[in-house]
C-alpha cells in the first residue's frame, strides 16, 4: 500500500491550485487597471503599460496552469482492468484527483482568456 | 456460567449508547446540543423567518397593486422592502443551508454529530436571537430602511434612526453564527467521514457543503469590515464612506459586493446539493459525470469571487474594470451549467420515478434556467446600464433565487422529511402546492422584466396611472397570491397532525446514500455503528450493510464510559485518526450567545458601557466553556473502537480538531483584516496626496517598537509550548506569562503611536483608517494575552500536561495570525507613508 502512504495535503491544495490561479490573474489585472487608472494616466488616459502588464499576467498564469495541468495529467493513470472502477482503491481517488484538478485548469484557463480579451480591446481608462 | 449471547451483548451496548446521546427531557431540552435537535430548530426557526419575511412580500405586492395607492406609506414601504430582502437573505436563505448541512450531514458522513456540537448549539441561538431583534424592529417602527446593501451616504447621512445601526449590529451578530456553522461544516466534511469514505466517494452533497462554507469563510468577513466602520462612522463620526472627511462611498459598495456575490451562490450551491442527492435516488442509477459535478462546485465558488464589480457598473469605474468583471461573470455561467447537464444526464440515463420532490426539481431547473439567461444578459455591462435598478433585476435575481435555492429546499422537504417527522409528507397536497407555487410565481415574476424595461424602478412604493404599467403590475400581485397559496399548502403539510398515520417505511425512498440508514423512528445516536464504506452508494453497492450497521459490527458500537464520541479520519483517504470525545447538553451555548448578543444590541441603543460589560461577561462564560468543555485530558490513552482497532482518546496540534477549527476560524479573521488594509489602500488610490499633507504620525518609533515586542510575544508561546512538551514546568510558566507581558506591552506600544502623534479620527478617513488598523491589531494582542494566562492557569490546574498539550497548541497557532496581522499593520501604517 505504498498509495496510501503519499502525503495526502499535497493532492487536496492541487485541487485549489488552478482556480487561484485565476485568482491571482484577476484580482492583479484589476488592481493594475485600477490604479494605473487613478494615479498614473487619469480618467480618459490611455491604459499603456497597464495593458502590457496584463498580458505579462497573462503569459505568467496560462504558464502556471499548464504546469498544474501537466502535474495532473501524470496523476491520471490508466484505469485498471476489471470490476473495481469507482470503488475503493487508492488509483480511484488518484485518477479523481487528476480528472477534476484537469478539468479546473481548463476552465481557469478559459476565465484568464476572458480576462485577457479585456485588455486586448480595450485602450483607455475611459 | 454461561457467555451471554451476542444479542444480548448487542443489546447492553445499544442501551449504553442510548443513555450517552440522549436528548435532554424537559425545560432542559433547550440546553440540547446535539444535531438532530439543533438542526430541527434551526431549520424551523429559518423558514418561519422565510414566511415573514413573504408576508411583507406580500404586502409590498398589494401596496403595488394599483397606481397610486396608499396602504402602505413611503416609511413603511422602505422598511418592508429592507427587511424583506434583509430576512431572507440573512435569516433564511444562509441561514436554511447551514440548518440543513448541521442536521444532514453527520447522517451522511455516517458520524454520530459534527466535531463541535456546542458551537453549532451557540450558532442557533446567536441567529435565532439576532432574527427576533431585527423582525421584531419592524413592529416598532424602527426598522432599517436603506435596502438590504445600505448604501451610503443614505444610511450614513440620512438615517438618524437605530434602524441602519440594527441592522450594522445585528448582521455582525448574526455573521458570527455563520461563520461559526462554516467553521463546524468544514472540520466535519474533512475529518469526520466514516472510514474508507475517500475523497471520491464523499456525498455530493458534502463537496458543495465544503465549497459553500468555504465561502463563507471569505465572503462574510468583507461585510462584517464594512459594517464595521460604517457604524463606527455612524456612532462615532469616523468619515469612511463621507467624501467631506477624506471617505467615499464606494468602499462600502466595494466591500459589501465582495460579500453579496458570493452570497448568492452560498445559497445557490447547498440547494444544488440537495438536488445532486435526489437525482440520482429517483433516476435509480448512480449520478453521472461526478468529477465534473465537484468541478463545477469548485469553479463556480471562486469564480463568484471574481464578480463582485458587476453591482457597480453605473458608478463610474473605467471600462477595463467593468471588462474584466463581465468576462468573470460570463464565465461563472460553465460551471454553473455543467452540473445542470450532469443532472440532466443522470435522468435520461436512468428510470426515473415519479415524485413530488422530483416535480420541485423540474420546476427549479425550468425557472433557474430562466434567471441564469437573465443574469448572462446583465453580466454585459451596456445592458446593465439600461436595466440596472429596475424592476427587470428584481424578476432576474427572484428566477435565480427561487430556481436556484426556494424549489430545492422544498424539494429537500419532500424528501427528507421522513428523517425528521418519521412519516412522509403528502403526495397529493406537494403536487398542489407545487402547480400552485410554479404557476403563481411565473405569473407573479415573468411580466416583471417587461415592468422594468418599460421602466419601473425598484423600490418606489407607488408610480402613477399615467406610467401605464398598472396591469402589469396588478398581474404580478396576483401572482403573488397564487405562489403564497401554495407556500400555504406545503405549511399545512408540514404542521397537520399526523399521529394517525404510520411511520415511514426505512429508506423509503430506496436511495443509495448513507442517511438512510437511519431507524424509524431515529434514534438520537444517529448511527448504530460508524460503517466502513467503499462505495458512493453504499446501501444499494455494499452487501449486508444494514444488517452489520444495526447488529454493532463496525466502529464504535458502544459507549462504555457513557460518553458520547466519533471517529475522526484523515483528510484525503479517511483513514482513521482517533476517537474524539464529544460534549453533552448544557447551557453554556445560549448564555453565551445571549451575553455576545447584549453587546451588538445594547450597542445599538447607544448604551456603549452596558455593551462593554456585556462583552466582558461573554468572555467569562467563553473561558468558563473552554474551561469545562474542551480539550479534557482522557482517563486512558487509547480505546478499541471495534472491528479489532485501538486508536488514542486525544490528540493536539494540526491532527486535532480543535487546531483545525482554530485554523479556519482564524482564516476568516484575517479575511476581514485584509478588508481594512484593502480600505487603507481605497483611500490612497482616491487621494492625489496621502497621507494627506499636515499630518504627521503615526510615526515609525512606536509602530517599530511594537513589531519588537510583539515578535518577542510570538517567540514566547512558540518557547512556552516547546518547553511544556520537554516538561519544563517553570519555563513554560515563564514563557506564557512573559508572552502575556511582552503582549500588553506591544499592544500599548501600538496605540502609542497614533496617540503620541495626535491622529484625530474623526478630523479625515486617513487618521481613522490609521486607528481602526491599531484598535484591531491591539485587540487581537489583548485576546492573545487572555490565551497565555488561560494555558498558564491550565497547566497549573493539571488539564494540560506535556503529552497533552492541545490548548497551547491552538494558542500557538492564533499567535502565528497575530504577529502576522501585527507586523502587517506596522508595515502599513508605519512603512508605507515613507513610501508614498
Amino acid at each position: 500500500m505504498t498509495d496510501e502512504s503519499r502525503p495526502p495535503r499535497e493532492n487536496l491544495w492541487l485541487l485549489t491550485a488552478a482556480p487561484f490561479i485565476w485568482l491571482a490573474h484577476l484580482l492583479l489585472s484589476y488592481i493594475t487597471g485600477a490604479v494605473w487608472c487613478a494615479k498614473i494616466a487619469g480618467r480618459g488616459g490611455s491604459l499603456g503599460a497597464a495593458r502590457a502588464a496584463i498580458a505579462v499576467y497573462t503569459l505568467l498564469a496560462l504558464a502556471g496552469l499548464a504546469l498544474v495541468g501537466w502535474r495532473a495529467m501524470r496523476r491520471r493513470r490508466p484505469v485498471e482492468p476489471g470490476p473495481a472502477r469507482e470503488y475503493d482503491a487508492p488509483g480511484d481517488r488518484d485518477r479523481f484527483l487528476g480528472r477534476t484538478t484537469l478539468l479546473l485548469t481548463g476552465l481557469s484557463a478559459l476565465a484568464v482568456v476572458y480576462a485577457a480579451l479585456v485588455a486586448l480591446f480595450i485602450r483607455s481608462c475611459r | 456460567m454461561s457467555e451471554p449471547s451476542p444479542e444480548q451483548v448487542g443489546a447492553e451496548q445499544a442501551a449504553r449508547l442510548l443513555k450517552a446521546w440522549e436528548t435532554p427531557t424537559g425545560w432542559r431540552y433547550w440546553s440540547a446540543v446535539n444535531n438532530s435537535a439543533v438542526g430541527v430548530w434551526y431549520t424551523a426557526s429559518s423558514f418561519f423567518f422565510f414566511l415573514f419575511a413573504g408576508v411583507l412580500a406580500l404586502m409590498m405586492r398589494t401596496q403595488l397593486a394599483v397606481p397610486d395607492n396608499d396602504l402602505l406609506s413611503a416609511d413603511l414601504y422602505n422598511q418592508a422592502f429592507t427587511v424583506h430582502g434583509s430576512v431572507m437573505m440573512f435569516l433564511f436563505a444562509i441561514p436554511i443551508f447551514e440548518a440543513i448541512a448541521v442536521l444532514l450531514l453527520p447522517q451522511m458522513l455516517g458520524a454520530r454529530d459534527l466535531p463541535f456540537p456546542r458551537l453549532s448549539a451557540f450558532g442557533f441561538w446567536c441567529f435565532m436571537l439576532g432574527g427576533i431583534f431585527l423582525c421584531g424592529s419592524i413592529f416598532f417602527d424602527a426598522a432599517p430602511r436603506g435596502g438590504w446593501f445600505m448604501y451610503p451616504p443614505l444610511t450614513s447621512k440620512y438615517q438618524p434612526g437605530i434602524g441602519a445601526d440594527m441592522w450594522l449590529l445585528g448582521f455582525s451578530f448574526i455573521e458570527v453564527a455563520a461563520i461559526a456553522a462554516a467553521v463546524e461544516l468544514i472540520v466535519g466534511t474533512l475529518k469526520c467521514r466514516p472510514p474508507g469514505m475517500r475523497i471520491n466517494l464523499v456525498p455530493l452533497y458534502a463537496w458543495y457543503t465544503l465549497v459553500a462554507a468555504a465561502m463563507v469563510l471569505f465572503a462574510f468577513p468583507p461585510l462584517i469590515a464594512g459594517s464595521m466602520l460604517l457604524e463606527v462612522e455612524r456612532a462615532f463620526g469616523w468619515p469612511f464612506f463621507d467624501p467631506a472627511g477624506g471617505g467615499d462611498p464606494l468602499l462600502w459598495q466595494h466591500l459589501f459586493w465582495l460579500f453579496g456575490h458570493p452570497e448568492v451562490y452560498i445559497i445557490f450551491l447547498p440547494s444544488v446539493a440537495l438536488v445532486a442527492m435526489m437525482v440520482p435516488t429517483f433516476a435509480r442509477r448512480p449520478v453521472v459525470g461526478y468529477d465534473w459535478i465537484v468541478l463545477s462546485a469548485i469553479g463556480t465558488g471562486f469564480l463568484s469571487f471574481g464578480l463582485w464589480v458587476h453591482h457597480m457598473y453605473t458608478t463610474g469605474l473605467p471600462g477595463v474594470s467593468l471588462g474584466l468583471f463581465s468576462a468573470a461573470s460570463t464565465a461563472v455561467a460553465i460551471p454553473t451549467g455543467v452540473q445542470l447537464f450532469c443532472f440532466l444526464a443522470t435522468i435520461l440515463m436512468g428510470r426515473v420515478t415519479r415524485s413530488t420532490p422530483m416535480l420541485f426539481m423540474f420546476g427549479s431547473l425550468a425557472i433557474f434556467v430562466l434567471g441564469g439567461l437573465t443574469g448572462v444578459m446583465v453580466a454585459m455591462a451596456p445592458f446593465d446600464f439600461q436595466a440596472h435598478d429596475s424592476f427587470f433585476v428584481v424578476a432576474h435575481f427572484h428566477y435565480t433565487l427561487f430556481g436556484g435555492a426556494v424549489f430545492p429546499i422544498i424539494a429537500g422537504f419532500y424528501y427528507y422529511y421522513p428523517l425528521v417527522g418519521n412519516k412522509m409528507l403528502s403526495e397529493r397536497l406537494g403536487r398542489l402546492a407545487f402547480w400552485l407555487m410554479f404557476i403563481g410565481f411565473n405569473v407573479a415574476f415573468l411580466p416583471m422584466h417587461l415592468t422594468g424595461l418599460r421602466g419601473m424602478p425598484r423600490r418606489v412604493f407607488t408610480y402613477p396611472a399615467a406610467a401605464g404599467l398598472g396591469g402589469l403590475n396588478l398581474v404580478s400581485t396576483i401572482g403573488a397570491f397564487i405562489l403564497a397559496a401554495g407556500v400555504a399548502v406545503i405549511v399545512w403539510d408540514l404542521v397537520r397532525p399526523r399521529s394517525r398515520e404510520p411511520l415511514a417505511p426505512r429508506n423509503p425512498w430506496d436511495a443509495g446514500t448513507l442517511e438512510w440508514v437511519q431507524e424509524m423512528p431515529g434514534k438520537p445516536w444517529g448511527i448504530r455503528s460508524i460503517p466502513q464504506i467503499d462505495s458512493r452508494y453504499p446501501l444499494w453497492d455494499q452487501p449486508d450493510f444494514l444488517r452489520n450497521i444495526d447488529e454493532g459490527r463496525f466502529y464504535l458500537p458502544d459507549a462504555e464510559e457513557g460518553l458520547r464520541e466519533t471517529l475522526v479520519t484523515s483528510v484525503v483517504d479517511a483513514r482513521p485518526l482517533f476517537c474524539q470525545r464529544l460534549p453533552g447538553p448544557s447551557f453554556v451555548t445560549p448564555l453565551a450567545a445571549l451575553t455576545t448578543g447584549g453587546f451588538f444590541i445594547l450597542g445599538t441603543f447607544k448604551l456603549w458601557s452596558l455593551a462593554l460589560a456585556s462583552l466582558v461577561a461573554a468572555l467569562l462564560v467563553f473561558v468558563f466553556w473552554l474551561w469545562t468543555g474542551t480539550a479534557r485530558v482522557p482517563e486512558k490513552q487509547e480505546k478499541d473502537v471495534g472491528c479489532g482497532l485501538t486508536l488514542p482518546l486525544y490528540a493536539s496540534g494540526s491532527s486535532s480538531i480543535g487546531w483545525w477549527g482554530v485554523f479556519i476560524t482564524m482564516l476568516a479573521d484575517f479575511t476581514a483584516y485584509v478588508c481594512l488594509v484593502f480600505g487603507y489602500f481605497f483611500f490612497w488610490t482616491v487621494h492625489a496626496d496621502f497621507p494627506p499633507a499636515p499630518v504627521q504620525g503615526p510615526g515609525v518609533l512606536w509602530p517599530g517598537l511594537a513589531a519588537l515586542l510583539l515578535v518577542g510575544a510570538w517567540s514566547a508561546t512558540w518557547l512556552a509550548r516547546r518547553w511544556n512538551r520537554r516538561d519544563r514546568g517553570r519555563a513554560c510558566h515563564l514563557g506564557l506569562l512573559g508572552g502575556a507581558g511582552l503582549a500588553a506591552l506591544g499592544g500599548a506600544a501600538l496605540v502609542a503611536g497614533p496617540l503620541a502623534t495626535g491622529l484625530d479620527p474623526t478630523s479625515h478617513a486617513y487618521p481613522a483608517i490609521v486607528w481602526l488598523l491599531v484598535i484591531w491589531t491591539a485587540a487581537h494582542v489583548g485576546i492573545g494575552a487572555i490565551m497565555h494566562l488561560y494555558c498558564s492557569a491550565r497547566r497549573l490546574a493539571g488539564h494540560m500536561t506535556p503529552r497533552h498539550d492541545a490548548d497551547l497548541g491552538n494558542v500557538v497557532l492564533y499567535w502565528h495570525f497575530t504577529v502576522l496581522t501585527a507586523l502587517l499593520t506596522v508595515a502599513v501604517i508605519a512603512g508605507f507613508p515613507l513610501l508614498a
